[in-house]
């Protein structure tokens, strides 16, 4: 946990759901992109 | 009413051992959706086809009436702001993602019925106005919360929000497409539907961050922090009331920054795939022109986190000064990029060019904070996005007229862009002389500690 807690607040588990919630959809939305990028150096 | 008190701005602070790095995923619950308006234009054609399907029908919707509906949407973005910014900081930032939350997502339901009965207007209601509130307050609610829980690095938090207004296109629009496919059928167009599950799946999307989201305890510091004693030129520790930050020249000259700034970036982002197939014929095709403006969009995003998180270090002024004069250089090189046929260089030129623009963005929110405070941050950033608004007109338009006038004039399409890039380079320099300007906020606008209090009515 991030050293700003005081401790019996936010678990780590919470911060990776949260994290997870929202960086999954955008590394899958940035991996298609990259994947329709890599079409303008072929 | 008793219910919707957990949204009161009371409700909304931490309690000990809430870790405040969980507020930014709640901003980007938030803007991983309003930011879907940026791929909007995927429903265009689909619906300009729900009447005739397959051929053209008379009574079908033309694309240029669509393209009001995001127009309307960006304008109500950027006045709904404006307008409701001291709204959102004295509610507190649950309460504001909760009713964007509501507006956006019932934009979409509203303008589902408006497809289904064939009425544009419901549509330009729906999507438009009601989803432009949404998306406003959805804009503006994050960034000073986020300020508030990092005082020690405000550009990199907001920069993490804003760049997810940035990278949204990237789910959305995939993921826009694949609904209308599921949901057409041979005689059907499955615009309607797919506005409906986007409209419930972004409304709870949206309701996870208002139920996530936390306003640190009054007086609370990151631990370590320890608060400059003496403040820094160009930072102040003092805060500015929200209307009193319009009579300064600093709110003025900083709106023009933004301004410059965006209106070079939005005027070539509009036109990417255009300009890199008419400039590289024969090289370019459609195909790949549609991978030039994802890794632009990808840069856009990056550029957020990036140079916001580099202003922490660098200072917010200076920069600007880097987007400007680097811009400059970039902008006046791109013409000699595309004469001698370098495709990798001018690729790589205008992927810079798009993380300044996005940097741009996503650096303001710390710029207003250091000069105006952050009590009513959220509110003056509110009011600066109508310089968003204004040039989200001004660069399409500069970009469009000045390449027809020289395709009028005989040039040949792959130099017609040639003098839109010079121009984009002189309002750089507008850009780079207005932020030379900028300097600390005289005494007399700040507000008194006592004033501050009773103006925030909570501890």
């Amino acid at each position: 946990m991030d050293n700003d807690s005081n401790g019996g607040g936010t678990t780590p588990l919470e911060l990776v759901l949260a994290w997870g919630f929202v960086g999954i959809p955008l590394l899958w939305g940035v991996y298609g992109t990259l994947v329709n990028a890599l079409k303008l150096f072929q | 009413m008793g219910v919707l008190s957990i949204l009161d701005r009371s409700h909304s602070v931490a309690k000990p051992g809430f870790s405040r790095w969980m507020v930014p995923p709640a901003a980007l619950c938030i803007h991983l959706c309003i930011g879907q308006a940026y791929a909007f234009s995927v429903f265009n054609l689909p619906m300009s086809k729900l009447i005739g399907i397959t051929k053209p029908d008379p009574d079908d919707w033309k694309l240029t009436d669509l393209g009001w509906i995001f127009s309307i949407a960006i304008f109500v973005l950027g006045f709904s702001a404006a307008v409701l910014g001291r709204w959102v900081e004295e509610g507190g930032p649950r309460r504001t993602m909760f009713t964007s939350a509501l507006f956006f997502g019932g934009g979409f339901l509203i303008s589902a019925f408006g497809v289904s009965v064939h009425q544009l207007w419901i549509v330009y209601l729906g999507y438009g106005v009601l989803g432009g509130i949404g998306l406003g307050l959805g804009y503006i609610s994050p960034v000073s919360t986020l300020i508030k829980w990092f005082p020690d690095r405000p550009g990199m938090s907001t920069g993490m929000a804003i760049m997810g207004f940035g990278g949204a296109a990237m789910i959305a629009a995939p993921l826009s497409v694949w609904l209308i496919s599921v949901f057409s059928t041979p005689t059907h167009v499955g615009v309607a539907e797919t506005f409906v599950v986007l409209g419930l799946v972004y409304a709870c999307f949206m309701m996870v961050g208002a139920a996530i989201v936390r306003l640190p305890p009054p007086g609370w510091k990151p631990e370590g922090y320890v608060p400059p004693t003496q403040p820094k030129k160009l930072v102040t520790t003092k805060d500015v009331y929200v209307y009193q930050a319009l009579k300064t020249p600093q709110f003025w000259l900083i709106w023009i920054v933004l301004c410059m700034n965006v209106t070079a970036g939005i005027g070539v982002l509009s036109q990417a795939s255009a300009m890199s197939q008419e400039m590289f014929p024969g090289r370019v095709t459609a195909a790949t022109a549609g991978g030039f403006v994802g890794l632009l969009s990808i840069f856009n995003m990056a550029g957020r986190f990036f140079w916001a998180s580099t202003s922490d270090y660098i200072g917010r002024k200076n920069t600007y000064f880097i987007f400007f004069v680097l811009g400059f250089v970039l902008y006046a090189l791109v013409p000699y990029f595309g004469g001698a046929g370098n495709l990798a260089l001018f690729v790589l030129g205008f992927c810079v060019i798009l993380s300044m623009y996005g940097g741009g963005f996503a650096t303001v929110p710390a710029y207003l904070k250091d000069m105006f405070g952050t009590r009513y941050v959220g509110a003056i950033h509110g009011m600066l996005i109508t310089a968003w608004s204004v040039a989200g007109v001004l660069g399409p338009v500069l970009v469009n007229y000045i390449r027809q006038y020289q395709l009028d004039s005989g040039v040949p399409k792959a130099q017609a862009y040639n003098v839109t890039m010079y121009i984009m380079a002189g309002l750089l320099v507008v850009g780079f002389i207005a932020n030379a300007l900028i300097k600390a906020v005289d005494d007399r606008h700040h507000m008194e500690p006592e004033t501050v209090d009773d103006v925030v009515g909570v501890a």
